[in-house]
């Protein structure tokens, strides 16, 4: 062990071991991460903490922030703890940004590497359903979902995760069509692998970068979109999120401002926070960019 | 003694925009267990397409194997199952590729690349597959087999890979391995050494190698036998010593005057490096004639007729030209 060639052997690093030295280093990767921890630190430990229920009335109306020492961040048009509202608002939103982010990437990963791998009528018939997706008024279409069925945050997140796949699907794709003929997939045909076991454990793991990147700024996406659906009063009524609370304070943005910007500063520093996250890990995988 | 690898009458086609390239012409070779046949050829002469065909890994579609037989100890490969090609690459036949810088998977540990070609094939444990995997390792000539095993890709050289992709290949002890120019990407002292650990184990372990080469030093190295091929046709074959002492087509000829030689006292006068005048005619638009015939200083009227079979001189060597005692005198 002590010879003088067991010193020249370079330690071996696992490559997300080093992605995770990258990400380290990239300040903006960091801040995301401190930023997001933050906001799930206030969402989870929160409601233990400051445990006041959001629907409960507990002052006048449109009390401003700083008036009473109960209600810290002032009142809601009905008397509601503004606080309590972003503490459990939070859950619900982050609950339905990581749901939905996990059904598209899913669906995306599933449908694009099939696409990907098989070519031919395969692809042709996934990308032409991928298209249909795509073309769909996003917004609208959710919309149409979310009134077919009760509105709940597991309807909500289901629906966000059906229109956002098809970006997903189409970078899987894309991974897909560029490893497939490399030659260590070849190398893997020629000793014996079957397309299962080629598209799973090797073509996946070398197309992983840019999904996990990708992955990161879709939850950020569905946030927002989780947002945009409440503020339209299509969210569950019987869970408080961010965008419901902005909805519900629109129509008193001028006499309490403090109803719509609050929760939309934590929509802010959450999507914030992923997309850094994202740009980190772009900068931690792509060992081009490493080197700056 | 009925040969290991009997391929008869191959023929190949791609389809393309520019019509259908006839990519092997009936191919025929033998390959007999613990030999190593030499194939070379310039580029795009059929000689890897020889190899993926063996392998049934012919890109389908726009390629398509439109006849012949490939038999592997008197098994038909072509109609085989796609679980038997499954049982039978890896386990059976085995290939190693041109470029070992993009051979292995850069996301896994050497030691795993060849421990998963191990359970793929046998009913073995993951500990005991990674032991023989660092013994195959070892056997490669890579030292510090047990730590290199935990290695990635990136952290070993060009013929260090090339040696792990041998590994690869041969840890399940198959009875034919396929060579893709094995060696291009390497520099000629780290090729030298990758030949004789090829001879070596093919020594140890009687695997038959079919060796794909543009590089007339390596057969002459290396193979016991030789097939030259042209244009998807092979269009010569024996014993590498009499090929290369005796070549009796033109073809043949100018490949051997083309490999340059060192100049003793090199000049300010070098000769010019000889050449084949000309390029590969288009496999789209092969014609009915020689394929050679628009190359070939020997053309007569008969070469432009049809394309000349491959017909024995001596018991070993066989020449597809019309014009041999031409060409010979």
């Amino acid at each position: 062990m002590s010879s003088i060639e067991t010193q020249f052997i370079p330690k071996s690093q696992h490559p997300i071991v080093e992605a995770i030295k990258a990400f380290r280093q990239s300040w903006a990767g960091m801040l995301g991460l401190i930023l997001l921890l933050l906001v799930i630190l206030f969402s989870v430990a929160g409601p233990f903490i400051y445990a006041v229920d959001p629907f409960e009335i507990i002052w006048a109306p449109l009390t401003a922030p700083g008036v009473v020492a109960n209600a810290p961040f002032g009142t809601d048009h009905l008397g509601r703890d503004v606080l309590a509202g972003l503490v459990y608002g939070g859950q619900a939103t982050l609950f339905v940004g990581l749901t939905a982010g996990f059904l598209t990437i899913t669906i995306g990963i599933l449908v694009g590497a099939m696409a990907g791998y098989y070519g031919g009528g395969v692809d042709e018939i996934l990308m032409r359903i991928t298209e249909f997706f795509q073309v769909l008024p996003a917004l609208l279409f959710a919309m149409v979902l979310v009134t077919l069925f009760t509105p709940s945050i597991y309807v909500v997140s289901a629906a966000i995760g059906i229109v956002s796949w098809p970006t997903t699907a189409r970078l899987t794709r894309a991974e897909f069509l560029r490893i497939k003929n490399l030659e260590y997939v070849k190398a893997a045909q020629s000793i014996g692998a079957r397309d299962n076991r080629i598209i799973w454990r090797v073509v996946l793991p070398n197309s992983l970068a840019p999904l996990i990147v990708s992955a990161t700024l879709t939850i950020g996406v569905a946030i927002l979109f989780e947002a945009g659906l409440s503020y339209l009063g299509l969210g569950d009524p019987n869970a408080f999120s961010w965008g419901m609370m902005i909805g519900a304070g629109r129509e008193y943005i001028l006499d309490a401002w403090w109803l719509v910007t609050l929760p939309g500063i934590m929509i802010f520093l959450t999507v914030l926070g992923f997309s850094l996250i994202g740009d980190g890990l772009n900068d931690a995988f792509n060992p081009r960019l490493r080197e700056r | 003694m009925a040969p290991l690898l009997s391929v008869k009458n191959l023929l190949v086609e791609f389809k393309t925009r520019a019509g259908i390239a006839k990519v092997l012409n009936n191919v025929s070779l033998d390959v007999h267990s613990g030999e190593i046949l030499g194939v070379v050829g310039e580029s795009g002469c059929g000689k890897s397409m020889t190899a993926l065909s063996i392998m049934g890994l012919v890109p389908s579609p726009p390629g398509n194997v439109a006849g012949g037989t490939i038999e592997l100890n008197g098994e038909d490969l072509l109609s085989a199952s796609n679980k038997r090609l499954h049982q039978m690459r890896g386990k059976e036949i085995s290939m190693i590729f041109q470029e070992p810088m993009t051979s292995l998977n850069p996301v896994f540990k050497v030691g795993h690349q060849i421990a998963e070609a191990i359970l793929l094939h046998e009913k073995t444990t993951k500990s005991l597959a990674w032991e023989r995997s660092v013994k195959m390792l070892d056997r490669v000539g890579i030292p510090e087999a047990a730590i290199r095993a935990n290695s990635y890709p990136h952290e070993m050289s060009g013929g260090m890979r090339q040696r792990v992709m041998i590994a690869i290949a041969l840890a399940c002890n198959p009875k034919l391995l396929i060579a893709d120019e094995p060696t291009t990407a390497l520099d000629v002292t780290v090729q030298a050494q990758i030949f004789d650990l090829l001879r070596e184990l093919q020594r140890e372990t009687g695997t038959a190698i079919i060796m794909i080469t543009h590089d007339m030093g390596a057969i002459s190295e290396l193979a016991d036998r030789v097939a030259v091929m042209y244009a998807g046709h092979i269009i010569e074959t024996g014993d590498t010593k009499d090929i290369l002492s005796k070549p009796q087509h033109p073809y043949t000829r100018g490949l051997i005057a083309c490999v340059p030689h060192l100049e003793e006292n090199p000049s300010e006068e070098r000769p010019y490096l000889a050449e084949i005048p000309g390029v590969v005619p288009p496999l789209t638009d092969l014609g009915k004639g020689c394929t050679f015939a628009p190359r070939c200083d020997f053309r007569t009227d008969d070469c432009t007729g049809s394309q000349p079979s491959l017909s024995k001189i001596s018991d070993q060597h066989s020449v597809s030209c019309f014009n041999l005692n031409t060409v010979a005198s």
